[in-house]
């Protein structure tokens, strides 16, 4: 049973760092997280999708028009990559409280701390092993999203 | 986007052409550093999700409250008695659904409507207590509701009460879930702001029980908590439970000078 557990927890690939070894500078990060360059592609569609980024929820972004019901609680992401540094767009998706602190926008790539989890949005309790909501790629594909957005 | 972000200034709230309820009030003392007014979660929806609650013959919800006045009048239980032996007609309600959640007779807990019914049908009835959000639950508090339509709250913040206010609202600005988000952030930093296809409200109850146009029924207001918290990617508390009974006092009070809309209706 518990071997069988482990294996279902894929290890890390070598170079990945952990969401508790990310090392923040002024809530920037510089390192990639995976060493993988991000898939902008990828990202620009983790960016509107429901289940689990879902920017969109709370940003707008000119750039999908296609994308229904973009909502206003944050800036609107146009240009976004002529006003943040690559590192600081990275530290921004991973946990943005470092960069605007008490920001209700949530950290993506951050685990524990939470007051309870759910396991998604099952409204059942998140597992003891609760990853963050997004991967190490999913960030870096993002970023390199986020980074082709300027005039 | 943004164009539709702020309700419509001119909106009024008229039932069946009689009965006009306020949805707009100045804060209550406690919220004055928040807010200036309080307002309706009626006032951020659709024309056509408002025009539902203007006419009890369009609103969906009166068929739940038909429903709660059969419950009223039936027997149950080892007593041989209804609602109606000791209550008798269900205007004898009228005002109850405003003074909720309040402090038990007993003292020593706060209580919500459904726990008041429950108290009846265990004690006085014989009857098994219905479980929070079960079907004759909802037709019930939905039918002792409408006899509150249009009066004021008289909720008690003080004295007893004011412990479970503490909590309540101690509840309302906790950041749960793996989202980290509290009412507060959703329904007093952002209201009037759209998240996703929402337009965020100010998260008031004095609507509820509420018909939901997208679950096709009642929806009561630890139903509405839960989904709320659910929302956050977090665990939530039990519909009943005591952190949601404490929760409703305070969520209560930051609208306590709206007047009880009876049965509104949402999206
Ligand atoms: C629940 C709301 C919410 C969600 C979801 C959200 N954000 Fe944000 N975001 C904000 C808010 C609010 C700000 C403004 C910073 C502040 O004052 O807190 C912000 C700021 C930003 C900024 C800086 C923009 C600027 O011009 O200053 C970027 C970049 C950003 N978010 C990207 C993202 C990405 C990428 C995602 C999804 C992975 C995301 N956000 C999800 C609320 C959100
Ligand atoms: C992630 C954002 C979010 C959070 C956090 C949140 N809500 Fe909501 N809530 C919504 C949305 C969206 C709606 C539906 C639109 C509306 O009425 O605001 C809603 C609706 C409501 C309503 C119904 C209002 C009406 O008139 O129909 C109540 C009551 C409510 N919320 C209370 C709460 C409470 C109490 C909490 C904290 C336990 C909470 N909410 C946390 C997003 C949120
Ligand atoms: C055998 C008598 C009896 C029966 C049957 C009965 N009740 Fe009661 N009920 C009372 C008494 C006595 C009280 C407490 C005094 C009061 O507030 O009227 C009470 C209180 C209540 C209250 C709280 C009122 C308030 O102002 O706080 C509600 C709500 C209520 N009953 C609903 C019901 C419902 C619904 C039923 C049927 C499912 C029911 N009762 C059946 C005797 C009864």
């Amino acid at each position: 049973m518990l071997g069988a557990v482990a294996a279902c927890l894929a290890a890390p690939a070598a170079a990945e760092i952990t969401p508790t070894e990310v090392r923040f500078d002024n809530g920037a990060v510089a390192q990639s997280l995976t060493g993988v360059p991000g898939d902008p592609a990828a990202g620009a569609k983790l960016l509107s999708s429901r289940a689990d980024a879902n920017c969109v929820a709370c940003h707008m972004i000119a750039a999908q028009p296609d994308v229904a019901f973009q909502g206003d609680v944050g800036p609107a992401l146009d240009d976004v990559a002529s006003r943040y540094s690559e590192a600081q767009l990275r530290g921004i998706v991973a946990n943005s409280k470092l960069t605007f602190a008490g920001s209700v926008m949530p950290s993506f790539y951050k685990v524990g701390g939470h007051v309870r989890p759910g396991d998604g949005f099952t409204g059942n309790p998140a597992p003891a092993d609760l990853g963050p909501i997004l991967s190490a790629q999913q960030v870096e594909d993002l970023v390199a999203y986020l980074l082709t957005l300027k005039p | 986007g943004a164009a539709s972000a702020d309700p419509d200034p001119t909106a009024t709230l008229i039932v069946n052409d009689q009965i006009e309820i306020a949805t707009r009030a100045p804060a209550p003392d406690h919220l004055k550093d928040v807010f200036d007014t309080v307002q309706s979660g009626w006032l951020y929806r659709t024309e056509e999700t408002r025009a539902l609650q203007m006419d009890d013959f369009d609103n969906p919800a009166m068929v739940f409250v038909d429903l709660g006045l059969e419950q009223w009048d039936g027997v149950d239980g080892s007593e041989g008695k209804s609602c109606a032996s000791c209550h008798q007609g269900i205007d004898s309600m009228k005002g109850v659904r405003a003074s909720m959640p309040k402090v038990n007779p007993a003292g020593n807990d706060l209580w919500s409507l459904e726990n008041f019914i429950n108290a009846c049908r265990t004690q006085r009835m014989g009857a098994e207590e219905w479980k929070w959000n079960s079907d004759p639950m909802k037709q019930m508090t939905a039918a002792i509701s409408l006899q509150s339509r249009g009066m004021a709250s008289t909720i008690r913040i003080d004295g007893a009460a004011e412990p479970y206010w503490e909590q309540g609202r101690e509840i309302y600005y906790t950041r749960y879930g793996q989202l980290e988000l509290s009412c507060a952030n959703c329904h007093e930093q952002n209201a009037g702001k759209m998240i996703r296809a929402d337009h965020l409200s100010q998260g008031q109850i004095n609507g509820f029980p509420t018909y939901r146009l997208k679950d096709s029924g009642i929806v009561s207001i630890h139903g509405r908590f839960v989904g709320c918290i659910r929302d956050t990617r977090g665990e939530p508390f039990k519909p009943g439970s005591p952190e949601f009974r404490a929760l409703e006092l305070y969520v209560a009070s930051r609208g306590m000078t709206l007047p009880i809309e009876g049965l509104s209706v949402r999206h």
